[in-house]
Order: C-alpha cells, then structure tokens, then sequence
C-alpha cells in the first residue's frame, strides 16, 4: 500500500490544501470578530440615537463588507476541495464528515447572506430594530459556521461516535452528539472564536490608534477604541484559557503532536515546561531520523506535568516513547499498533474474500466483529498503522511543530498585556499623549494574524502524517490524479489569491485613510 | 425501532428529494449569473449599468450559499458521488468553482477606489462567472444521463479514464446543449428579474427586446436535449441485485412509469413559457413570478428522472458497473436520519429568506437610491 505513493502528487494535493486554508484563515478570524464588534457598536447607536455611534458602526461595517467579500471567495474551494483532492478521504469518512458541512451551510451559512444583505442595503428600507437584528444574526451566523467547520476538524484529529462497515469500506456514524460534543471539537471551538474576537480587537484598536496618530476623527477612534480594548481583553483571556483547555486535551488524544510541540524527545515525571528553546539534531535517532534536542532552553519546572494531569510527578512521554512503547507506563509501541492495524486490515481483505466466494457464515462473522467494542478499540483504531511502513514516519516536523506553538503562546500573552495598557490609558485619559503606545497598537496588528496562522500550523502539521488520526495517513486520502493537474491548479489559486489579497489590502487601506464619512 | 418506519431505502430517497430541490432553487437563483452575462451589452449607460449590477448584486450571496449548500448536503447524503465526481471531474469542478470565487468579491471590490485591478477586471469577472457557472453546471448535470469516464476499486477510489478530469464532457453535444440551455435560461431569469426589480423604463424596454433571442437560444438547446435524451439509452439499476445495464428509452420509460414527475416536468416547463409570454407580448413586469417556479419545477423533474425508478444517477460510460445509484452511494441509515432531522430546518429558513428578501425588494431600484451615498456595489 505505501509502496504506491506518488510523493509529488501527495506533496502538490497538500501544498495546495495548506495554501488554501492559509489564505482563507487571513480573512475568516477578522469577520468572526468584527460582526460581533458591529453589532455592538450598532447597538449602542439604537439604544443612545447617537448619530455618531451610526458612522462608527457604518465605518467598520464597510471594512468588515471588504473582509467578507473575500472571506467568502477562498472559503468556497475548501469545501470542495475535500472532494476534488481527497476523494478517498471522502469516502472513507463521509459518513460522519459531510453532515457538518451540511448542516454548516444550512443552518449558518443561510442566515450570513440573507441578514448580510439587510444589513447593507436595508439601513433606509427596514426600521433600525429589524436592522440590528440582522446585523446581530450576521455574527451568530458566522460564530455558527465556525462552530461546524471545527467539528468536522476536530473530528479528524479524535475521530469518535463512528464504527467502520466493511461491507462499504467505510466510517460510519454512531452517535451524532459524541461527534459534536467530542472535546477536542469544542475546545477547538472556543480557542478559535475567542482568539478572532482578540484578532478582531487588536485589528480596531490598530486602526483607532492611527486616527489618533494623525488626529482624525478622535471621538470616533477613541469609542472604537474603548469598545476594542474592553472585548479584546476578555477575548485574549479567554484564548489563554481555552488554549490551555486545548493543549491538555491534545496530550490525551494526540500525544505525539504533543511532545512535537514541546520538543520532547523522551517523556519524564516532573516534565518542565519550556518557556523559550532552540532546537538542534540529536545523537539519537529513530530509523534514519534524527530526534531533536535542545541548544538552549528556559524551563518551568514540574510545570508541564502538572498543566497535563495536575500532578507534578506524572509522566509525560517523549516521541521515542510513543514510537517505542513504554511498558510502565502502558504506552503500546509503534511496532504494536502496526501489528494491531494489519489485524483489521487482514480483516478486511478476509470480509471482501467472503463476499466474493460467497462465503456467508464467514461475511457475517466478520461483520460481527468489526461491529465489536473491543475489536473496534484494540484493533480497528490503529486501522492506518497498517498503511505506515516505518515508525519515524508518524514523526510529524518537529521544529515547526514546536516554533509555531511558542510563538503563538508568546504573542497571546503579549497581546493581554496591551489590551491592559490601552485600557489604563483609556481611563486615565492620556491615551493620545502616549504616541509609542499608539505606533505599538498600529503595527501590532498583523501580529494576531501570525499567531492565528501559527495556531492552525501547529494543529495541522503537527498531527502528520494523520488525515483522521490513527485511521487514515494523507498518502491514502489523496486523490489518485495526475499530479500536474494538481500543480497548474496550485499555482493558479496561488496567482489569484494573492491578487485578491494585494487587491483587498489596497482597498481596505483607502477606505481607512478616507475614515467615517457618512 | 423507527428502522421499521423510516427505512433506508425511504430515506435515501428523501435526500435525492432535497439534493434536488437545492439543485432546483440553485438554477433559478442563477438569474444571477444570467444577470452578469448582460452587463457589457444590455444597459444603455453606465447608471442603467450600475442598477443592474446593484439589483441583481443584492441576491448574489444567496446563490452562492445555495451553490455550497447543494454541495455540503450532497456530501452528507451520497458522500461517494463527491468523492467520485469531485475527485475524477477535477477539472470541471475546479473552473466552476473558480468562477464563483471571481464573483465573490467583484461586486463588493468594482467599485471602491484603489482596487488595484480596475472596475473593468471586477466586471470581467462577473461576466465569466456569469458565462461560465451556469454553462458548466449544466454540462456537469447532463453527464448524469450520459456517463461519465470513471471506475472505481473495491475501496471505492475513483479512477478517470483520460487526463481531461471532466472537461472531455463538453465534446458531447448533448451536454452542451443542456450547459447552453441552463446559461440562456439564467440569461431569461436574469432578464425578467431586472424588468420586475429596477425602475427604468428604458432599461425594461431594453430587457424585453433581448428576450426573445435568449428565449429562443433557450428553447432550442433545451428541446434538443431532452428529445434525445428521452429517445436515447439510459442506465438502468436493477433494484434487487444493483446490477447497472442499458436500457433503451430508459428516461421515456421513467417519465411514463413516474406520471407525477411528468405532471411536474411539464408544469414547469408551462410556467417559463408563460412568463416569457406575458412579458414578450403582455409587457408584464410579473415574468419572472412564472419562470422562477417553472425554472424550479423543470429542473426538479430532471433530478427525479436522473435518480429514481432504478436509475443510476451518476453513470459510468466506461466502466458500467462502477456506476452510482442513490442506493449505493448513499450514506448510513443513521446519518441520514440525523440530516433528516436538520433538513427540517428548511422551511424555516425558506421563510426568513422570505421575509428578508421583501422587506429589500419592497422598494424598486432608482437612479436616485444610486446616488443616495448608501452602500452600493
């Protein structure tokens, strides 16, 4: 089975699905947080009848409109893309995966683009209550479409509430409510939507900053500020909060993307937690993989074991635990789970035979057994090792994996504390006279983007070579065409999105330098 | 259990139900793409032009919604002909959906300044998104009566027999007929949506003289392909043992062994003609009140004889029996049950749809809303 890839096609099928999704990720965080910033701000104007708070809200309306627009442009190619460049992926999981796209578009996406268009068009046409309402259910639409998106994400990484049917070699769903209430789903759900809210703040607390700077419009750019400042600090709370929510849960389902993201080579009671490291190659290798070690660290004691099980003397496993089995502490070796895996698969092939030679007694009791709990937990669950010939193959990149993460975790902390000092200068009054504050908020905005980013690298290219952890590697999900169909199209979403950004960005720079006009 | 009351078989017959209405609604909504196809040739000048753009601007989300919708819900039901059809038709899909994403931000991009590429580039966009979604929606929808070039293994992995992906469908005369008819039925659509929504009398008389043309670049292609299909050789699924053969006059057969689709076929088909008649000759605004069902109503009956009576609706010219039924490439019980269950939602959403879309169109589009400084593409 490995021995079929066709690497450029598998590397060209994932450098377009990352290009993609890193695009689209650009805009999606900024109209998560800023539809719910509008409707705020339009709230406030209904409730005071303050003409300014109108402008205010129709200002950042217009930049959220710009974002949207765009948002919705590179947000479409990857819900097809499932289809078009993992095909085997689809089927395989399309049972259980396509429902939340289904239901994303019928409950949330609807009622995005109908209230959108209240929203914009409506402001002479419907009274100012009806008005709100649509601007407020542009933001639940929004939150809502998040929502399903990152359950059928979610499941990818901790696929559960599903059984495998031989007879349509496929997954299949069980329980619609562990799919949707699976931890890492809602954990993830809140993590993202809370750090957009954050992107969001940052994105208005940026601009405000410049019209002080330029002292334009400072009675608008100081109520935005304030309103930016206030949802920006609970929001970076919260993503500290739901990030560390996030982190515990991956070291129970993930454990070696978790160790990839501390850089953890061998696991140890009373782990550290590494506040700030750099990587190098280590003596030790698995196969011809060198692991990773650090040249230089900043440690928290126990910390890691405790923020993992609340106990400073439990055993946090390294990748050469996960990859070699660990018997006091249970861990199953890589050895094992391919062992286990080519049980099922064995299995499978044995159901297909019957089916052939019409082998009755023997197609049911195979069927049987694949419907089994304790065939399902011991072997099916590591149904994908079987497809994986060697154990530092399920090595995702570690340097990445760890960089992104603690970068990511820096930035989040740095962004709390500017949310606490513009809030400070806001009370005192002295936010214009602190001008380096004002510069430091301007180009702190692309810093929530990176993070963002980081964010999704960190659960994406740490859970490799895993399309649906355990079951499935991205090598066998791939869509069996030829690959420089899959080039030319790479490059053409490449040349197009990024005309669109530079595009969007223009635009968007013009409509800020023109400021509130209405 | 409720396995006795709801079966499988009921409820993979309910989805092919919904994917097709979606697919229904989808076409009509495509007046949309039909209204962008007109924007360099109908308006006489450049408010008439940005009216246009305006009216039909306000409705361009909701049928790219639909689009994602139909293919979200098309997933969750018959999750092997997404992975089938998107996966071996790559190309096709592929300038589909690029198209879409050309329309998604030319509208709100044309015309703010400093936009980099021009008003120009954002209209050209509109118009190939305009031409091409609906020409290749279409071709794509007539394989599903004339085959496609695909196998698939014992793990359901789609192999396409060329290196074409898909897009060989369009040198099949019959897919391109129903890829033209589909594109001049949005060009009529989007016609009589204009003359019902924009308040400019010389920009209605403008939209009349251009229907008769369309109605008939509609009309021809639309006979030709239905004709042919009808006295061609369809793929027929043996229900007992899914065994896929050919069959003469198959989709004959299906119309006058399924009266209600026929019934409904011909409703629909009666209702785009009248509404062309009473724009054509009564100088009506209302057309499009008897297109727009018709539309729905013409296309849901296509759907219905793709896939039901024993009929496989995504057929595999090279390779008969890899072809899809609604029964084999459908999901599990449970899952359809589940989105049936979500699917009840619908009508709630149809209504706010409703409700939203009046209290927008309850005013005509002016020359004096344009240059009210209020939002406008």
């Amino acid at each position: 089975m490995t021995e079929n890839i066709d690497w450029t096609l598998l590397d060209w099928s994932r450098a377009q699905f990352a290009l993609t999704a890193i695009y689209h990720w650009l805009f999606v965080p900024l109209t998560l947080g800023l539809s719910f910033l509008v409707a705020i701000m339009e709230t406030i104007y209904v409730r005071t009848g303050n003409e300014e708070w109108r402008r205010i809200t129709r200002f950042w309306m217009t930049l959220f409109g710009i974002n949207f627009a765009i948002g919705v442009a590179t947000g479409i190619i990857l819900e097809f893309e499932f289809g078009t460049n993992w095909s085997n992926y689809s089927w395989f999981v399309g049972d259980i995966f396509g429902a939340p796209l289904a239901i994303e578009g019928i409950v949330a996406f609807f009622i995005e683009s109908t209230f959108i268009a209240v929203m914009f068009f409506g402001w002479n046409k419907v009274n100012s209550k009806f008005h709100l309402v649509s601007t407020w259910l542009v933001a639940i639409g929004s939150n809502l479409s998040a929502l399903w998106i990152l359950v059928a994400n979610g499941w990818m990484q901790n696929p559960v509430g599903m059984a495998f049917n031989p007879e349509m070699a496929r997954n299949e769903m069980v329980s619609f409510w562990a799919v949707l209430f699976n931890q890492v789903s809602v954990d993830k759900f809140l993590h993202t939507l809370s750090s957009s809210y954050l992107l969001a703040s940052m994105f208005v607390m940026g601009i405000s900053s410049w019209f002080l700077i330029k002292k334009m419009e400072e009675y608008k750019a100081k109520r935005s500020l304030l309103v930016a400042s206030v949802f920006g600090l609970l929001a970076s709370l919260m993503t500290a909060y739901t990030g560390d929510e996030s982190a515990r849960e991956i070291s129970k389902v993930q454990p070696v993307k978790f160790a990839a993201m501390e850089a953890l080579a061998k696991g140890k009671t009373n782990a550290g937690l590494i506040a700030f490291g750099v990587l190098k190659e280590s003596e030790n290798k698995i196969g011809e993989t060198p692991l990773k070690e650090f040249a230089f660290k900043i440690e928290l004691p126990s910390l890691l074991s405790i923020l993992t099980s609340g106990d400073k003397n439990a055993f946090v496993p390294g990748i050469s635990d996960l990859l070699h089995g660990n018997q006091t502490y249970n861990l199953l070796s890589f050895n094992d789970k391919k062992e286990r895996g080519e049980v099922a698969r064995k299995a499978l092939f044995m159901y297909k035979d019957a089916v052939k030679t019409r082998n009755i007694e023997q197609r049911d009791s195979i069927k049987a057994l694949f419907s089994s709990k304790s065939f399902q937990e011991n072997y099916f669950r590591y149904f994908g090792y079987a497809s994986i010939e060697n154990a530092e193959d399920i090595i995702p990149e570690v340097s990445g994996t760890f960089y992104s993460f603690h970068l990511m975790v820096m930035l989040g902390f740095a962004f709390v504390l500017l949310f606490v000092i513009a809030l400070f200068y806001l009370f005192r009054g002295t936010i214009d006279q602190n001008r380096w504050f004002l510069w430091l908020c301007l180009f702190a905005i692309p810093l929530p983007y990176i993070a963002s980013e980081l964010g999704w690298i960190v659960a994406e290219l740490g859970r490799q070579p895993w399309i649906i952890q355990d079951l499935m590697p991205v090598s066998k999900a791939v869509t069996n065409i030829g690959p420089g169909s899959v080039i030319a199209t790479f490059f053409i979403f490449a040349f197009l999105f990024t005309g669109l950004l530079i595009a969007e960005i223009s635009i968007m720079v013009k409509q800020i330098k023109t400021g509130p006009k209405h | 259990m409720t396995t006795m009351i709801i079966s499988h078989l009921f409820l993979q017959n309910y989805w092919w139900v919904i994917v097709s209405l979606l697919a229904s609604l989808l076409v009509f909504l495509m007046f949309v793409q039909g209204g962008q196809s007109l924007i360099f040739t109908l308006p006489g000048n450049d408010m008439q032009k940005t009216m246009l753009i305006n009216a039909i601007g306000r409705k361009w989300d909701l049928t790219f919604t639909t689009l994602v919708t139909f293919g979200g819900a098309f997933f969750a039901s018959f999750p092997l002909f997404y992975a089938t059809s998107f996966g071996g038709a790559y190309w096709v899909w592929i300038a589909i959906l690029f198209s879409f994403i050309l329309q998604a931000v030319a509208y709100e991009f044309r015309s703010k300044p400093n936009n980099v590429f021009g008003q120009k580039t954002f209209d050209l966009f509109l118009f190939l998104n305009g031409a091409l979604g609906p020409l290749l929606i279409g071709t794509a929808v007539a394989t599903f009566f004339t085959g496609s070039q695909f196998s698939l293994d014992s793990m359901r992995s789609v192999k396409w027999a060329n290196s074409w992906y898909g897009l060989e469908a369009v040198l099949d005369v019959r897919n391109l007929a129903l890829g033209l008819a589909v594109f001049f039925l949005a060009r009529i659509n989007g016609l009589l949506y204009i003359i019902n929504t924009i308040d400019d009398e010389d920009l209605k008389q403008r939209s009349v003289s251009r229907l008769l043309l369309n109605s008939i670049f509609f009309l021809v292609p639309f006979l030709f392909f239905v004709i042919s299909i009808l006295l061609s050789q369809g793929f027929a699924a043996d229900p007992a043992t899914g065994n896929i053969s050919m069959e003469k006059y198959k989709y004959l057969h299906n119309l006058i062994q399924m009266p209600l689709v026929l019934v409904i076929f011909l409703a629909g088909v009666a209702g785009v003609l009248y509404g062309l008649f009473i724009a054509l000759f009564k100088k009506s605004n209302y057309g499009v009140w008897f297109t727009s069902p018709g539309t729905v109503l013409a296309v849901f009956a296509v759907f219905m004889l793709a896939g039901f009576n024993g009929t496989s609706f995504y057929p595999s010219a090279s390779d008969l029996q890899s072809s899809l039924t609604i029964r084999n490439a459908s999901s599990s019980e449970f899952t359809l049950k589940t989105m049936m269950f979500v699917s009840f939602l619908v009508p709630f959403v149809l209504a706010y749809i409703w409700y939203a879309w009046k209290s927008i169109n309850n005013k005509k589009i002016t020359s004096e809303e344009m240059n009210s400084g209020e939002h406008k593409y």
